[in-house]
């Protein structure tokens, strides 16, 4: 192939779309490589898009693009196998303009998303792997395809494959990763009818809520369990870290199968009908595992560059957001026409000062944390279930009685000091 | 050489779901596709242009989604591509969609150049006939080549072709004068992996779009539903049967209770010559 | 004219309307080499009950080199008339010299009806002459009827890769035409008694002004699997796994001396040859015993061996649709069953004549 362009960007996710988006508009020769059929055929997501970071792209994008539902109100629930404390916050603001955030069903919603940045004038090509970087004098120039006359060259290429980022790899900027980089989620697609779901969330026709489920639902396995609504489905999903699972000894199946059986989620599934399921790697390091993300001639964005927000399951806000920041460095390397590792490292310091980087640096330790303390899953939630349960029962003890007897049982087990010390560590890594 | 290759974009009926009380296509639950049978048709246009030189077409009739079909012919290595497509060639039958397609191909002629060879798939999985080939051919007054299995030989100096199509027991070669078209059967070739140029090409392609007004002198009252000369009356879920009666027990009894079906057939056996070993 | 009967013109245009100058059933008679096709017999079959409801002639259409003989098979499967044309230019079929036959006659006689075969030759035949006939053709019927009072063919057909049926009518032009799938009508029982009318025409088609040639027909050298001919078919599908698991139909086959029949799955696995393959793209079958091992029974499949005298079906899953189609189901794994079938069938076949022969 003799055609060069300015940029090639490997995956068509909201990381890579939202740099091709930028460049393109910029007026640069971009191409977009997509191993799926089609945007997003290939991509899982939870489904919760935010809204800041895409209107950043696309002003007053809900006005097209294919969303479910605007999220009115956000449920955390501390599970035990009978029993629950739930939390949240509803708000009817969030169901006007310019919203918070939407559930999206990935699907549809790459699919729009790249259309408008093949509109800006964006080339993309699906049904192509990207086997390789193609690299000459310590720079890369190109990629190689799994097409015949398959190779392609650019001033610039950008990794935005994904979580499993093989291409990072083979350049060496990242080892494989350690099962507890990496979370393993799992979610099915459930189909129910608009007003089930209406009905069973108590939502108005225009409305969605998000759950958030801790506790017993992962066994005990750090992690949570997820449970959305879309228009006419809902996502119900666990994800929990690979490491967890493999001690555990559970398949994450399975774990689903109990997550939809739990007696809390079971009724609000009533009469589903499955219609896909998926299972896909959450990067989950956080700001420790950030790989190198930065090369001569080449860039990683998104999940391929580890910038997922574990604890508030951000992923595509921030994948959106470091497409756009690669897209405007690029823009400017390109002035200067300079595109090695020094020049384009004022992405990686733009994306380090942003939230991004900010929000990563915060929440660093919170998994580890989690990890090596099981307690905090394994009997805290089941505490405070117990709790909640002695506190509202009406049997004639008094509750100032029953607050002791809450603490009591509370500190039995660990004692005084060691509940300090969780409470200590926890305040520490969530503040 | 001038080719046109007529492919249609259909349901998957693979994994289409019927409602079950209107029996009616549910649209939205099968992705439109390119008919599998005309991947074959484009391919076997590749070949040709490959071994004999020329420039392929591409026509198809069908709502404005079918420009993917078309671009995906691009990347198999098509030149130009054409849709036709108006509200007005809406529920053409095979007589219908043959005189629209035919028209098309007289307007392609007429501006890119002499066609030498249409080619179409062996059949359609929506329309299922394979009608719409042989009644293209007969507007064009054109030999119809129905079942190839293979292209023998193209003799472009004296405008022949010779083919093998299908028979029952086996083939038969046929020689024709050019133009003619070909109606191919799916074991023809196999499709190969489009190449990078031909995706990036396909990517910027642009179909060429047609309307009803587009094409002049088209008779409107051929066309569409109006044109039509069948109708569908009713449709019903195919019948069932009562269903089976299911033999039940250890193998062992299953075993001797099929043998037992199975002889009962003495007769089938009583013929069959017993090799003494 | 009174509204009343220009209702009923509108209504009916085949009983008192225009077309009403065409009338009786014909078939067309498909002949390989000096034998004809077994589904022209079959259409011959149900062609008669056709003419018979609707009071008319049943007619068969015969071309070819020398052929006029085979007339009186036509008139002994139920025709009462035979349009001949008989030339050497008409040896070998093409689609050319054939539809302006069948063009010319219809002209000429105005049937209301007319059936194909729905094999490569019939479908080829009738694709042409409908066009130039400006008429509808129903593809690939598994069913035919007529409504007596609007004399309309009703022709039914597998659509939408068999997920429906339709009924397909062809009310204002004439004649109705359809193909129809081998194997499915039944033809008469032959009566030498009967006989018929030919009525020959001639056409002055030269060679030099046709555009194609039959140069050779080259018979498949390997004995091509007669499908439709056999009694007992072993068929199996995806639900033996692999090339190795489908070993088991081939050997089970030949224990029975059966023949091997398999799904599209199966086939596209590349486990067996195309020709082996029953269904909507691939042959009808109507043996005695058909066998159905891990198929789970697509409507694609059905179609193509539910008219078998008797289905066995084995699969391990108990919602299996062919077990819908089945007249004997078992629920069970293949690779436990099969084998042991074998080695029962070796013994209840080929050990009794062992000891017969001793
Ligand atoms: C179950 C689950 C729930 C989640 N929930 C949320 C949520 O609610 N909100 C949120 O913001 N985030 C969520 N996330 C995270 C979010 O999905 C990701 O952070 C986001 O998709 C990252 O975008 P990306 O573009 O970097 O990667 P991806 O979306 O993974 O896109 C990578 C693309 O590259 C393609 N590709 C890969 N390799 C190649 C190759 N070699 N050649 C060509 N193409 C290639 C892939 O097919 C894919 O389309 C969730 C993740 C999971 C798994
Ligand atoms: C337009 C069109 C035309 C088609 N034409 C045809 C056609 O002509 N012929 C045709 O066959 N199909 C045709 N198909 C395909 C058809 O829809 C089905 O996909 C196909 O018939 C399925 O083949 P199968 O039963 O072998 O495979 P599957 O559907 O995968 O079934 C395998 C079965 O094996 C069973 N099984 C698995 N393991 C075992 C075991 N150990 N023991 C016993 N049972 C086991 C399973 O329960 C299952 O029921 C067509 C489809 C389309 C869209
Ligand atoms: N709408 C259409 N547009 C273009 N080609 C068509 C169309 N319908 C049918 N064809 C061609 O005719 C062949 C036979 O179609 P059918 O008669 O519908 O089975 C197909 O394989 C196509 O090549």
């Amino acid at each position: 192939m003799d055609e060069k362009f300015d940029v090639i960007v490997v995956g068509a996710g909201p990381a890579g779309t939202a740099c091709a988006y930028e460049l393109a508009k910029a007026g640069l020769k971009v191409i977009m490589f997509e191993r799926g059929e089609y945007p997003g055929s290939k991509n899982v997501m939870g489904g919760v898009l935010y809204r800041k970071q895409m209107e950043e792209i696309i002003p007053e994008f809900w006005k097209e693009a294919p969303l479910e539902r605007p999220v009115v109100e956000q449920r955390f629930w501390m599970m035990d196998e009978e029993s629950m404390v739930t939390m949240g916050y509803k708000g009817l603001e969030w169901a006007k303009e310019p919203y918070n955030n939407f559930t999206v069903l990935r699907a549809k919603f790459d699919q729009w998303f790249a259309q408008k940045a093949v509109e800006q004038g964006a080339l993309l090509i699906n049904e192509t792997v990207v086997e390789a970087c193609i690299v000459e004098d310590n720079r890369v120039v190109g990629v190689r395809t799994d097409r015949p006359d398959g190779d392609v060259y650019a001033d610039v290429v950008v990794l935005a494959d994904g979580v499993n980022s093989l291409l990072a790899k083979q350049l060496g900027f990242h080892k494989e990763w350690r099962p507890d980089e990496v979370a393993l989620a799992v979610m099915e697609v459930l189909k129910l009818p608009s007003e089930k779901i209406e009905d069973r969330f108590n939502l108005e026709p225009d409305q969605g809520c998000t759950i958030e489920m801790f506790g017993d639902v992962t066994k005990g396995i750090l992690g949570t369990a997820f449970l959305y609504t879309n228009k006419e489905s809902v996502n119900i999903g666990v994800g929990t870290t690979l490491s967890g699972l493999m001690k555990a000894k559970i398949r994450p199946y399975d774990l689903l199968e109990y997550v939809k059986n739990h007696p809390m989620v079971k009724p609000l599934l009533e009469g589903n009908e499955s219609q896909e399921y998926a299972a896909h790697l959450i990067p989950e390091g956080g700001y420790n595992s950030i790989p190198k993300i930065v090369g001569n001639g080449v860039v990683v964005v998104g999940d391929a560059a580890h910038l997922v927000n574990a604890i508030h399951r951000e992923g595509s806000n921030m994948a959106m957001a470091s497409g756009r920041m690669a897209a405007e460095t690029i823009i400017t390397a390109r002035e200067v026409n300079d595109f090695s590792e020094n020049m384009l490292d004022s992405y990686r310091v733009r994306l380090m000062d942003s939230f991004v980087g900010q929000d990563l640096k915060k929440y660093k330790d919170t998994t580890h944390t989690f990890e090596h303390h099981p307690q905090y899953f394994k009997e805290y939630i089941p505490m405070l279930n117990r709790a909640a349960g002695q506190m509202f029962t009406v049997d004639g003890t008094p509750k100032k009685q029953k607050q002791k007897e809450i603490l009591r049982s509370m500190t039995e087990n660990r004692g005084k000091l060691g509940v300090l010390q969780d409470l200590y560590r926890a305040w520490k890594v969530m503040k | 050489m001038h080719i046109v290759v007529c492919v249609k974009q259909v349901p998957d009926t693979k994994i289409i779901k019927m409602n079950p009380k209107t029996n009616t296509m549910d649209r939205s639950s099968a992705p439109a596709i390119m008919n599998p049978y005309d991947v074959y048709a484009v391919e076997e246009a590749v070949r040709i242009k490959e071994k004999y030189g020329g420039t392929i077409s591409v026509l198809s009739m069908g709502p404005p989604p079918a420009v993917s079909t078309l671009k995906k012919c691009v990347e198999m290595g098509a030149d130009d591509t054409y849709l036709i497509s108006d509200r007005r060639f809406a529920g053409a039958d095979t007589l219908a969609t043959s005189y629209a397609l035919a028209e098309a191909l007289k307007k392609i002629s007429s501006e890119k150049g002499e066609i030498d060879l249409v080619i179409t798939g062996k059949q359609t999985i929506d329309g299922d006939t394979g009608q719409v080939g042989p009644g293209i051919a007969r507007r064009l007054d054109i030999p119809p080549l129905t079942f190839v299995q293979k292209i023998k030989e193209i003799d472009l100096g004296n405008r022949k072709i010779s083919v093998h199509r299908k028979r029952e027991d086996g083939y038969e070669v046929v020689e024709s004068e050019l133009p003619c078209l070909l109606a191919v059967e799916s074991g023809i070739n196999e499709p190969r992996y489009a190449p990078l140029p031909n995706m990036i090409k396909a990517a910027r392609h642009e179909p060429v779009v047609w309307s009803v007004d587009d094409l002049e002198d088209i008779d409107i009252t051929k066309l569409g539903l109006k044109g039509s000369p069948t109708i569908v009356g009713k449709v019903w879920a195919p019948p069932k049967s009562e269903g089976a009666e299911m033999i039940e027990g250890s193998t062992d009894e299953v075993v001797a209770r099929i043998v037992d079906l199975v002889m009962e057939r003495k007769e089938l056996f009583q013929d069959k010559e017993v090799q003494p070993s | 004219m009174t509204e009343q009967t220009q209702r009923r013109r509108r209504k009916n245009p085949a009983v008192d309307g225009p077309l009403a100058v065409y009338r009786g059933v014909w078939v067309y008679i498909e002949v390989n080499e000096g034998v004809i096709a077994p589904v022209s017999l079959e259409l011959l079959g149900e062609g008669r009950k056709l003419a018979d409801k609707l009071e008319v002639d049943l007619a068969g259409v015969l071309i070819g080199d020398h052929v006029r003989h085979l007339a009186k098979q036509v008139f002994e499967y139920g025709a009462d008339l035979c349009y001949l044309a008989e030339d050497p230019i008409f040896e070998k079929y093409r689609s050319e010299t054939y539809m302006k036959v069948v063009v010319d006659l219809c002209e000429k006689y105005k049937p209301e009806i007319f059936l194909y075969g729905a094999t490569p030759t019939g479908k080829d035949l009738a694709s042409a002459v409908a066009t130039d006939l400006k008429t509808g053709l129903t593809a690939d019927t598994t069913i035919l009827d007529v409504d007596v009072e609007t004399r309309l063919l009703e022709a039914s057909r597998p659509a939408f890769g068999g997920n429906i049926m339709a009924t397909i009518l062809c009310k204002n032009h004439r004649p109705q035409m359809a193909t129809v799938r081998p194997k499915v009508m039944q033809a008469m029982e032959p009566d030498p008694e009967r006989d018929g009318k030919i009525i020959e025409e001639t056409f002055d088609i030269r060679e030099d002004d046709l555009k194609t040639r039959v140069l050779e027909i080259v018979k498949n050298v390997k004995r091509t699997v007669k499908m439709e001919e056999a009694d007992i078919i072993v068929a199996g599908g995806k639900g033996l796994k692999d090339e190795k698991g489908f070993e088991l139909v081939h050997r089970l086959a030949e224990t029975l001396g059966a023949t091997v029949g398999a799904s599209r799955d199966a086939v596209e696995a590349g486990w067996i040859g195309h020709e082996h393959q029953v269904g909507q793209t691939g042959v009808t079958v109507t043996p005695k015993i058909y066998f159905a091992i891990g198929i789970s029974g697509a409507i694609q499949h059905l179609v193509g061996m539910q008219n078998s005298r008797m289905i066995i079906a084995i699969n391990n899953d108990p919602d299996a649709p062919i077990f819908q189609a089945a007249h004997y189901g078992i629920v069970g794994d293949a690779f436990e069953i099969v084998p042991r079938l074998i080695e029962a069938f070796d013994r209840a076949l080929h050990g009794e004549e062992v000891v017969e022969v001793g």
